[in-house]
């Protein structure tokens, strides 16, 4: 019996089976990296043991120094949550070593899933379905350009000890395989340390469609029906849901059964997902499915299926875990209404989905209830950190039809609220609201193809957020001056009324607000209890009655964020003398974009690049980003290397005109 | 505390008249600030931005705290007094917050005849470091200038309170405690060089700020030396060879956040010494200022009707009622400070001397601010009351005016003539700060009357001569002299001449007297000692 359990991981997927394990009674132990002391993971714990420094690889997947936290106090269970550690057979035998019980499967199971081509062909054995496609030991380019050929492009190159899009890449013709392999293989090496691929047949309308499966040490195994998690942008998903839109029962039966065997195959125990892929060209969900993969450990969307099966997965894997048989047998799992998620992430939808890490000043998250649950590790002053994964939460509407989930998750996105880092939230809500979605026309290709229509600037937005800002400054200003003029024993000072005034003049004043790159300024004039403000598109307002309703506003320095319905605008106050006078960066200078690691520099002093060319290679929030030549010109400095960390902003290489000799 | 009642009669047709015609001089007052605004014309101004500088009230705006309230003394000095226009007086003075403190602020307008300072222009800015010596407030000066205007030179350089005082008074401040902050945001040159070189920390902008004694001109009349303002006299130089200024900023906005963390480096807490309470408007909107006091100077009003427009929750909790009604003496809150406010309503009388030296012995006995409202055509003149001794109550009351050590305001809302001047607390007692409202009249008697003795002086010499003197005669003698007080006796004309620290719109009266409370209470308040009263 299960009585203490550490949680080997962080953020929302620690709090969540933080949360049942404490309802189960269980006492929960936390773990965490010097970075993360402060996170809400560790404050949801009945304890909580520091493993290690910020970086992942000495902290959350330190083998030796969970273990030890394990001992230390006492744990006989450690849940591993996903990534990390979850799918790692080296770590379950560890536990196992310990005398800990390793809530997941088996590490043999682990290993056959774990590797891509080795669980190909556990499954060609078992009879599921498989893609076309190459999973040789033969790793050589030959071989490997010929089994692409073989297939017929475009084909899809996958790292074989790979998972959540790292190490994928696809070569639409046979000229880009060269490079999209040694791309691939690279990131393979760096994510896994395995730079092994496999060689798929790459669908052109495929869907992403996924069984949850439940097995336990007794010999059972049920599936507890499929999600659909197409909407997918560079092989993440970002909405997934369950059921699967447009599938029949005849086939959700059939690809349910599919999973089983496929779990019963490897004598499965505990939570895990097995994923197909659907070629919906000819009948939507319905179409031919294939083997993909199985992931050994519970997958971030599981609360879909938890919502419309009514149990909670956490507690059936600690049951399990327990040695328990499962709670029910498949056909005691019935399927009530439909359950949408989205991952809020901390990014840049318009610039190309960076991650935009930073400090949370803000996050509300809507009223939960029986049609919305929002899970997530964050919380107002909190960061969202450059090491890990930045995702945000998960937000998970409920419904008794997809329409009515749609509903109840977007009126959710609108209330939720992120001041601080650059999300995805616009962005989600325009994808579940899109006349696509909402009529189930989905594939992986959903994104891509419709990105210009959700990845977009929000004009309107613009005059609301400063309106809301200037009350927020004009707010902000007369509740310090009243709290300066208490604590100076001067409650009525007139000195405290901070609206500018002026002897027998107006009482004008500008506020300077930088807005992306614009430098938007807007005139200000008090009159009395009213003020006026002038603003950049030439049209005024006056405070307080346009106000626009709904538009919060929150501040951190002189950083404000104007928030209305999921759509956040950011406006830097710009306080003349609190400027500093020596201005950093000058034209010709390429600057860190965000903090991160270089994996790479392809250019020396002295090379002649060309327009687009790419200069280095940046890691950060797990993704590669190249650094490429703003224009032609000749590398004058380069004042980093590989291996080096650098932070936001930093000047990476200095890019000198070219001069043409004569 | 008791609140006063208005029987102000807002429908009256007395209040609409009486708020035309106050609206009337406060457009005109609004129309000249306005002017007065630009300094000295959009051409200099364009030419002062070109060259990299802030304006002078931007570089106010800049230097103050976000929102902070700027309480600018004088803006009509120089005002129709000289061949040239000098807009302020080419120099701009008040208060205002800075690092979260009030600061007197001397700021230089260089598109005014290159900063150069007039006579008006000393007196100004000596002014203001009066203001600051008696209210404790550290002085920031923005220096612009040319130095001492050199056609007016034996009207600013020789005498006690010329050129060279400015700089007496830096010192003795700075001895006092009270900072001495600069800013070189331009020229420095000859005597003006000495503001930074005498102030406690100076800062100086790259390539704009200069200082020194001889400008590159002089240098070569005097020496043959030819050398660059910047080489002789720049940034570079005095803040790494000459240690003159001790702060390198590469502009004006620069300059003047480094002062921001001088000031908020001083370490000068401020020590209210007063029982203070929150503040809470008046019952009654100030606008209808405009129609209580009577367009007809002459034409007597309840003096409470201002005074319930002007104090917290309009309470006024009166001292002796019901003697000597013609002074309206009693405490109330301003701003949530307790102050003791005297106000005519109507001829000084023996009583009302006796009253008004009564009430201000108290307020300096309790240490309480007071304000003065001014309204006072003089003392009662007849026999009776010379027999009753008038001269000497009314003595009574200047001596207790002149001696009380607390921080007294005084504000003309109406006429202000003749002894009652004094009585009243007019310049000559150094009241810590004094208004003027725009439909005020200041002189040593009321123009009519000063018209009609005169007349009748010369009506009685000519009658004994046994002369004749026609109505038409005497008419075209006295009209000149009736129109020579009124114009000597405008406030612009006063304020032109720094008789006051403002002309201001009488709805702004309540937040202009709770700017200047605030600020001298910067200074502690002293014990009073009287002299001796006349019994």
């Amino acid at each position: 019996m299960i009585k203490r359990l550490l949680i080997a991981n962080r953020g929302e997927i620690a709090v969540r089976v933080a949360r049942t394990a404490r309802r189960l009674g269980v006492h929960v132990i936390a773990v965490y990296s010097e970075a993360d002391a402060g996170a809400m993971h560790v404050e949801y714990a009945d304890e909580a043991v520091c493993i290690g420094p910020e970086a992942a690889s000495e902290s959350y997947l330190n083998i030796e120094a969970v273990i030890a936290a394990a001992r230390a106090t006492r744990a006989d269970a450690i849940h591993p949550g996903y990534g990390f550690l979850s799918e790692n057979a080296r770590f379950a035998e560890a536990c196992d070593a310990a005398g800990l019980i390793f809530v997941g499967p088996s590490a043999d199971a682990m290993r056959s899933m774990g590797d891509k081509a080795t669980s190909k062909s556990v499954m060609e054995a078992a009879g599921v379905p498989l893609v076309p496609g190459y999973h040789g030991d033969d790793q050589s380019f030959e071989a490997l350009a010929k089994a692409a050929a073989a297939i017929g492009f475009p084909v899809l190159i996958k790292a074989s000890a790979g998972g959540g899009g790292r190490g994928m890449r696809i070569a639409e013709r046979e000229g880009d395989f060269s490079e999209a392999l040694d791309s691939a293989r690279r990131e393979a090496m760096g994510a896994f340390g395995d730079d092994r691929v496999l060689i798929e047949k790459y669908l052109t309308m495929p869907r992403h469609i996924e069984v949850q499966v439940f097995g336990d040490n007794h010999g059972n195994a049920i599936h507890l029906f499929e999600r659909d998690c197409s909407l997918q942008r560079r092989y993440q998903k970002v909405v997934e849901e369950a059921p699967a839109p447009g599938m029949d029962d005849e086939r959700r039966a059939e690809i349910g059964n599919a999973a089983v065997a496929a779990a019963k195959a490897i004598n499965y125990a505990g939570a895990g997902t097995v994923e197909f892929i659907v070629d919906a060209t000819d009948d939507g969900a319905n179409g031919p499915f294939y083997f993909m993969e199985m992931n050994t450990r519970l997958q971030v969307e599981h609360p879909v299926t938890e919502y419309v099966t009514g149990f909670d997965l956490v507690d059936w894997q600690l049951q399990v875990a327990n040695g328990d048989a499962l709670p029910v047998t498949q056909h005691e799992v019935t399927l009530s209404g439909h359950a949408i998620e989205v991952r809020l992430y901390a990014e840049d939808p318009a610039r190309d989905f960076l991650p935009a890490p930073g400090h949370v000043v803000a996050f509300e998250v809507p009223i939960e209830s029986t049609r919305v649950r929002v899970d997530t590790g964050v919380r107002s002053g909190g960061d969202i950190a450059v090491a890990y994964d930045p995702m945000i939460a998960k937000v998970i509407a409920h419904g008794a039809d997809r329409n009515t989930a749609i509903a109840a998750l977007d009126g959710a996105l609108a209330d939720l609220v992120c001041a601080g880092p650059t999300t995805n939230q616009a962005f989600l809500r325009r994808a579940i609201t899109h006349p696509d979605f909402v009529a189930a026309k989905l594939d992986t290709g959903f994104i891509g193809r419709h990105a210009d229509s959700l990845i977009k600037d929000d004009e309107g937005s613009l005059r609301p957020a400063l309106i809301a800002v200037c009350a927020d400054v004009l707010q902000a200003r007369r509740h310090d001056a009243t709290k300066h003029a208490e604590a100076g024993g001067e409650p009525g000072s007139p000195w405290s009324v901070p609206d500018g005034w002026r002897a027998n003049l107006k009482a004008r004043e500008v506020f300077v607000f930088t807005h992306v790159d614009d430098a938007l300024s807007v005139a200000v004039l008090h009159d009395g209890d009213v003020v006026h403000l002038g603003l950049p598109d030439g049209s005024t307002a006056t405070l307080p009655q346009d106000r626009h309703i709904g538009w919060k506003t929150y501040r951190t320095e002189n950083t404000l964020f104007a928030v209305c319905g999921g759509t956040q605008v950011r406006l830097e106050r710009v306080v003349a003398v609190e400027q500093d006078a020596a201005q950093s960066g000058s034209a010709g200078n390429l600057n860190a974009p965000m903090p991160g690691k270089i994996v790479s520099v392809a250019v020396s002093v002295g090379d002649v690049v060309t327009k687009g060319q790419t200069l280095l290679v940046l890691e950060a929030m797990k993704m590669e980003h190249a650094i490429k030549a703003p224009a032609d010109g000749v590398v004058g400095d380069v004042f980093l290397k590989a291996g080096d960390q650098v932070t936001d902003g930093v000047e990476l290489i200095r890019l000198e005109p070219v001069e043409t000799k004569s | 505390m008791t609140a006063i009642k208005s029987n102000l009669d807002t429908g009256s047709e007395l209040f609409s008249e009486n708020a035309a015609a106050m609206r009337g001089v406060i457009d005109d007052l609004r129309e000249k600030v306005a002017q007065i605004e630009i300094g000295g014309g959009e051409r200099s101004r364009e030419r002062h931005v070109s060259r990299g500088k802030l304006l002078p009230r931007d570089r106010i705006d800049t230097l103050l705290d976000d929102g902070s309230a700027f309480l600018e003394f004088s803006q009509f000095a120089g005002w129709e007094m000289y061949e040239d226009t000098v807009p302020a007086g080419g120099i701009l003075t008040g208060i205002g917050r800075v690092s979260g403190r009030e600061c007197v602020i001397v700021v230089n307008d260089a598109t005014v005849k290159g900063g150069t300072y007039f006579p008006i222009t000393v007196k100004k800015h000596l002014r203001a470091q009066e203001i600051a010596r008696q209210n404790n407030l550290p002085c920031i000066y923005l220096v612009d200038s040319g130095g001492a205007n050199l056609p007016q030179q034996d009207d600013v350089f020789a005498d006690r309170e010329h050129f060279g005082r400015i700089f007496y008074n830096q010192a003795t401040m700075s001895s006092e405690g009270i900072p001495q902050i600069a800013a070189v945001l331009g020229s420095c040159t000859a005597g003006g060089a000495y503001v930074p070189a005498m102030s406690d920390e100076a800062v100086i902008v790259k390539e704009q700020g200069t200082i020194f004694l001889a400008g590159p001109p002089l240098v070569k009349a005097a020496t043959g030396e030819i050398v660059s303002a910047e080489e002789l006299g720049g940034a570079d130089v005095h803040t790494r060879t000459s240690g003159v200024a001790d702060h390198l900023a590469q502009d004006d906005t620069h300059a003047l956040a480094i002062v921001r963390k001088i000031v908020a480096n001083l370490n000068r807490p401020k020590h209210v010494e007063l029982e203070t309470r929150p503040s809470r408007d008046p019952l009654y909107s100030a606008e209808e200022l405009y129609g209580v006091v009577n367009a007809d100077i002459r034409k007597p009003y309840d003096v409470r009707e201002v005074i319930a427009r002007i104090v917290d929750g309009s309470e006024f909790d009166e001292f002796k009622e019901l003697y000597g009604e013609t002074l309206v003496t009693g405490f109330a809150h301003l701003h949530g400070y307790p102050v003791g406010i005297v106000a005519n309503n109507g001829i000084l009388f023996s009583e009302s001397a006796l009253k008004g030296a009564h009430f201000i012995e108290l307020c300096a006995q309790r240490k309480i601010p007071l304000i003065f409202l001014q309204n006072i055509s003089g003392f009662m003149v007849g026999q009776k009351y010379e027999g009753g001794g008038i001269a000497r109550d009314g003595a009574k009351m200047v001596t207790a005016v002149a001696c009380a050590n607390v921080p007294k305001f005084a504000v003309i809302i109406g006429g202000s003539f003749g002894a009652g001047n004094y009585g009243m607390c007019g310049r000559a007692y150094s009241p810590r700060f004094m208004w003027m409202w725009p439909n005020a009249r200041i002189s040593v008697m009321g123009g009519t009357q000063a018209a009609n003795v005169l007349g009748q002086v010369r009506r009685d010499g000519m009658e004994a001569r046994g002369e004749e003197w026609s109505a038409e005669d005497e008419e075209a003698f006295k009209a000149p002299i009736r129109e020579q007080y009124e114009h000597q006796g405008h406030p612009y004309y006063a304020s032109a001449r720094l008789w006051d620290d403002g002309i201001i719109d009488p709805a702004d009266t309540r937040r202009v007297l709770g700017l200047a409370l605030s600020a001298s209470l910067n200074a502690p308040i002293e014990e009073t000692r009287f002299g001796v009263f006349r019994m």
